[in-house]
């Protein structure tokens, strides 16, 4: 019996996980995936916007303005790489210099106060490599850069130290509500519980539908991205972004925190929430979108291509409340853009409706908001790494040529709490096979460390999803 | 304090180091990132190694090993599973390993020989889904060879470069059904004997013109669509056909590893993506040197000893204050039908007797002639009744070429037709 | 009388070589699109006794590796290929190998030996 059981452990489910950590409560967090953070939250344009874009009036607008403040703290909490490395919308003629101006009014509106519209001269000492034509752009100092699988991670690992049960692997079939009580049925057993949180992404009409009436539909809106290597890390300083049009915010050129240039992405309504596909029609359009903005992207320089999908609700807002016909089933739907930079307020917003639900929870004495520190060895200076490798030798042995990832880095990342168990989680945990070669040197080396560290033989070893299997089988099998 | 330092244990970086020490130095250190040495040849178990330094058909493993018990009887100094992190330009090299911890050594001249890595899916832009079941050739060569693991069952090979061939055959010969090879160009990409003996013998069918557009899977690859290119290498609409495999393996190219030469804001060029390199294989930062994959890729290994001498036997030079600067610079021109040449310049007064151009040619030609010219004047003209991109050539000039006048530039071409 | 396409791979020009067959006649073989001698001595052998080395490798225990590389001496037969790799495939060795250590001899009396290609210990 759970008091809060949680569906999704995306980055929406894992910050409410942690939040809701800091109360005497028993707490379950369910996905049916094998790890945490696969699927929306692995796969945007990771950014933490300011909040000039969403409506005045609406939840997007009012969460986004109050989450992206919050980020430096916690992320100094969890050890999370956040950098607030500012944002242009580009303009390139007087209609485009009109929207702008209309941003800048509605970011007033919001309540903005450092964001500033820059005429053509200011540009290229903003950002030496933009395009000419562009006519002016609208400059927000405090828009950040995030890896978002990693805040998820450290967000459900916090969150299982301060006493959250992550339950991966474990669908959800069927929910029922008798008295007081869920029962939700799982590919894992019987899970009961008194509120559930439903944040399951693409699929939370699909969840809710399980137990309530379909009053909401989540379609996933898909956008397809392009990663560059990072010797093309300077093309860049800040997100740039063109004036926004129906479709979305348009196509955007930005650093991560990694030192990678992002570019994408595009947007297109889909009907199959499984589709992950790129297209090579729709990667073309990206590029030729994305030229507009920086004229000389040194595409040559990609090394990957994603698909992300958006969890786009129909009325355009976050959806964020109690059921009207199933008391203690609490919606959070229609989490797209800029459902990242509002996370932690959507969080914090969660947690004060379920309170009031409730009518309040007994604080923990002990929660502690800090994670365990994470050892980024090419991040020390010479002596440090000196001294992590002779207090542990495995710093010393570098598997990721590319990132530069020590064994030391990866067997961390298996061991924490919410650990890494396949190839791309060791990958989006510590970045081994994020960089040039994309894993060719050092899968096999990070194959035999996740067998040796899980006990488990090699050709269990998954690439991500729990069929995702590597290798085959072995030569000479008799 | 090193007089030559050799950044990585591969077949460059080997012949680098024996041939500094057989010019006379004694301090030298091999730093190598794997677990042994020998390099990417550990992984590449056929033969056809060694034909023109041994004049004999080695495996890798075996070219390998008569070089790794040279460095052993020489006593050259050689530190395993240790990753350089960077290379300053007064020639500090910082590394580590798990035993020694963070070290740094003074050399007094530097020679890369990092090698080269795969082009990959990434890199090539093939569309879809992101399954488990696509490798590069290299990887799944090391699963295979090395570790003893099968990638799959049936496989599509993208890319007909020799390791995409080689490991057609391997694949086959340990019970998987490799379906097709598939090349965008218009002719194959590797040496002609290896389609051969690895596809003809085996009834592999390889495809020109054909790429793939997508490749289709939720957890593993369930199958890609191929496609046909038009002359231009434009998909040719309508010609997408789906072909059932669990495996894709990507034998698309290789790039050299230059990050650390990156780092040091040495020169590189952008056809080769390595090093300008001059006639001692010195890089455009003064007493770094480089050879093999690093500065470009080569089609076979002993050509890679060769250079690596070159770079090993300079190198030690330079430690002993012997290698000249000053001097006439000749500039190496790639002229029509040439994608690159190196060396890129040469100190006329560092040549004893000749100096080796190796170039390659940009697309395929037939009964054409290579013409050299000194300052735009023909100085020789070579007759080929073939040149591939795919295979290196090599112009010996000798050194009256370079004395006799005062020349600037060196340029080589490709004149189709008769004179 | 028959005629079979072979490519000639004795050197990197790769010619098309045209191989008739007539049983009756004098010269059995007669080959064609050869533009060197040795083409025409590669071409007949290819009908009468195709041959190659063949590379592969073996289980080896108590080693670094799972897989010692391996090779066959001398040439066998195109045909028995296969045939060599069921009698490798159940071979196993341990550690330490010296690299030309004899690891098969004699395989299918072919008179040849399957060597390792390396040293591992």
């Amino acid at each position: 019996m759970y008091d809060v059981v949680i569906v999704g452990a995306g980055i929406i489910g894992t910050f409410i996980a942690r939040e809701l950590s800091r109360y005497k409560l028993k707490i379950a967090v369910l996905d049916k995936l094998n790890d945490v953070a696969c699927a929306t939250t692995k796969a945007n344009s990771a950014i933490i916007h300011c909040g000039y874009d969403a409506k005045p009036g609406t939840l997007k607008a009012k969460l986004n303005v109050l989450g992206n403040p919050m980020f430096d703290s916690i992320c100094e909490e969890l050890d999370v790489h956040f950098k607030r490395v500012g944002s242009l919308v580009l303009a390139f003629n007087d209609e485009e210099m009109n929207t702008l101006n209309e941003l800048y009014q509605r970011g007033i509106q919001n309540g903005l106060k450092n964001i500033y519209v820059v005429e053509k001269e200011q540009l290229k000492s903003l950002e030496p490599n933009l395009s000419d034509s562009a006519a002016g752009a609208l400059y927000a100092p405090d828009c950040g850069i995030i890896g978002p699988f990693e805040l998820a991670v450290a967000l459900a690992e916090n969150a299982v130290e301060n006493g959250v049960e992550l339950l991966l692997n474990t669908e959800v079939s069927a929910i029922e509500k008798n008295d007081e009580l869920f029962k939700v049925q799982t590919t894992a057993g019987v899970i009961k519980a008194r509120y559930i949180i439903n944040c399951a992404g693409v699929h939370a009409d699909h969840i809710n539908n399980m137990v309530s009436k379909e009053w909401f539909k989540i379609t996933p809106r898909r956008g397809q991205y392009f990663v560059l290597d990072k010797s093309a890390g300077d093309l860049v300083s800040k997100v740039i972004f063109q004036c926004p049009t129906k479709m979305g915010k348009g196509v955007l050129v930005l650093p991560t925190v990694h030192g990678n240039i992002l570019v994408g992405p595009d947007s297109e309504d889909i009907e199959d929430k499984q589709n992950l596909e790129t297209t090579m029609e729709r990667l073309e359009h990206v590029r030729t979108a994305a030229m507009k903005s920086i004229q000389n992207i040194p595409f040559d320089k990609s090394i990957t291509s994603f698909t992300g999908l958006r969890a786009s609700a129909e009325k355009g807002d976050f959806i964020i409340e109690e059921s009207n016909d199933v008391k203690g089933l609490i919606n959070v739907a229609g989490i797209e853009s800029p459902g990242l930079s509002a996370s932690p307020a959507i969080a914090q917003y969660v947690v004060q409706l379920i309170k009031e639900i409730n009518g309040g929870f007994a604080e923990k004495e002990d929660f502690n908001p800090h994670r365990k520190k994470v050892m980024r060895f090419i991040e020390l200076g010479d002596k440090e790494k000196a001294e992590l490798i002779k207090n542990d030798p495995s710093y010393g042995r570098i598997i990721c040529r590319c990132e530069l990832i020590t064994e030391g880095e990866i067997v961390d990342a298996i061991h924490r709490k919410a650990g890494a168990a396949t190839l791309d989680g060791v990958k989006r945990r510590v970045r081994p096979g994020m960089g040039r070669c994309q894993g060719g040197f050092c899968s096999p080396r990070v194959m035999e460390i996740l067998a040796r560290e899980l006990n488990k033989d090699i050709l269990e070893i998954v690439k991500d999803s729990r069929a995702s299997k590597i290798l085959t089988g072995i030569t000479k099998e008799q | 304090m090193y007089d030559v330092a050799v950044i990585g244990g591969g077949p460059a970086g080997l012949a680098a180091a024996i041939e500094a020490r057989r010019n006379g130095i004694q301090n030298i250190l091999v730093i190598e990132r794997d677990r042994e040495l020998g390099g990417i040849l550990q992984q590449c178990i056929h033969n056809g190694f060694g034909l023109h330094i041994f004049k004999e058909e080695l495996t890798g493993p075996e070219y390998a090993e008569r070089f790794v018990n040279e460095l052993n009887e020489l006593g050259i100094e050689y530190k395993l599973d240790s990753m350089v992190l960077e290379i300053t330009k007064d020639k500090k090299v910082h590394y580590v390993n798990s035993k020694d911890g963070f070290v740094s050594i003074q050399a007094k001249s530097i020679i890369l020989a990092m090698g080269c890595r795969e082009r990959t899916r990434g890199a090539i832009g093939v569309a879809g889904t992101r399954p488990a079941g696509v490798f590069t050739a290299g990887t799944a060569q090391r699963y295979l060879n090395m570790e003893g693991y099968m990638v799959g069952k049936k496989i599509v090979i993208l890319g007909s470069g020799d390791i995409g061939l080689i490991m057609a055959r391997r694949l086959t010969l340990e019970g998987a059904e490799v379906k097709i090879v598939l090349e965008r160009m218009p002719y194959p990409g590797g040496l002609t004997r290896n389609i051969v003996q690895c596809l003809n013998d085996y009834n592999i069918p390889l495809k020109v013109s054909h790429t793939i557009s997508s490749i289709k899977g939720k957890d593993r690859v369930e199958g890609v669509t191929i496609v046909q290119l038009d002359e231009s290498g434009r998909i040719i609409p309508g010609s997408e056909q789906f072909m059932e495999c669990d495996t894709l393996i990507l034998s698309v190219g290789l790039i050299p590893e230059n990050e650390l030469s990156e780092k040091l804001e040495m020169r590189l060029d952008k056809v080769t993506k390595g090093p300008y390199v001059n006639e001692a294989m010195e890089t455009s930062v003064s007493g770094i040197f480089a050879c093999g994959n690093v500065v470009h890729v080569h089609d076979i290994v002993d050509y890679v000893t060769e250079e690596s001498r070159i770079a090993g036997r300079n190198a030690a030079k330079y430690a002993k204050g012997e290698l000249k600067t000053e001097g006439r610079l000749v500039e190496t021109v790639p002229g029509n039908g040439i994608s690159y040449i190196v060396p890129h310049t040469i100190r006329v007064n560092n040549i004893e007797n000749k100096v080796d151009l190796l170039m390659r040619v940009r697309q395929v030609f037939h009964d054409v002639r290579m013409i050299i010219k000194a300052d735009g004047e023909k100085i020789r003209e070579i007759k080929k009744s073939h040149l591939l991109p795919g295979e290196m050539e090599r112009v010996s000039l000798d050194i009256k070429a370079l004395t006799c006048k005062n020349i600037a530039k060196l340029e080589v071409e490709i004149c189709e037709g008769e004179e | 009388m028959s005629c079979k396409e072979i490519i000639c791979i004795v050197c990197p020009m790769g010619c098309h070589l045209q191989v008739a067959e007539n049983p009756n006649m004098e010269e059995v073989y007669e080959v064609a699109g050869n533009k060197c001698p040795r083409g025409k001595v590669y071409g007949i052998n290819e009908m009468v006794n195709p041959t190659r080395v063949l590379t592969t490798t073996i289980k080896i225990e108590n080693a670094p590796l799972k897989r010692l590389p391996v090779k066959t001496n001398g040439v066998v037969p195109k045909d028995k290929i296969f045939q060599c790799m069921e009698v490798i495939n159940k071979v196993k060795v341990a550690s330490p190998v010296n690299m030309g250590d004899v690891i098969v001899s004699n395989i299918l009396n072919t008179g040849v030996d399957i060597v390792a290609s390396r040293s591992m210990r």
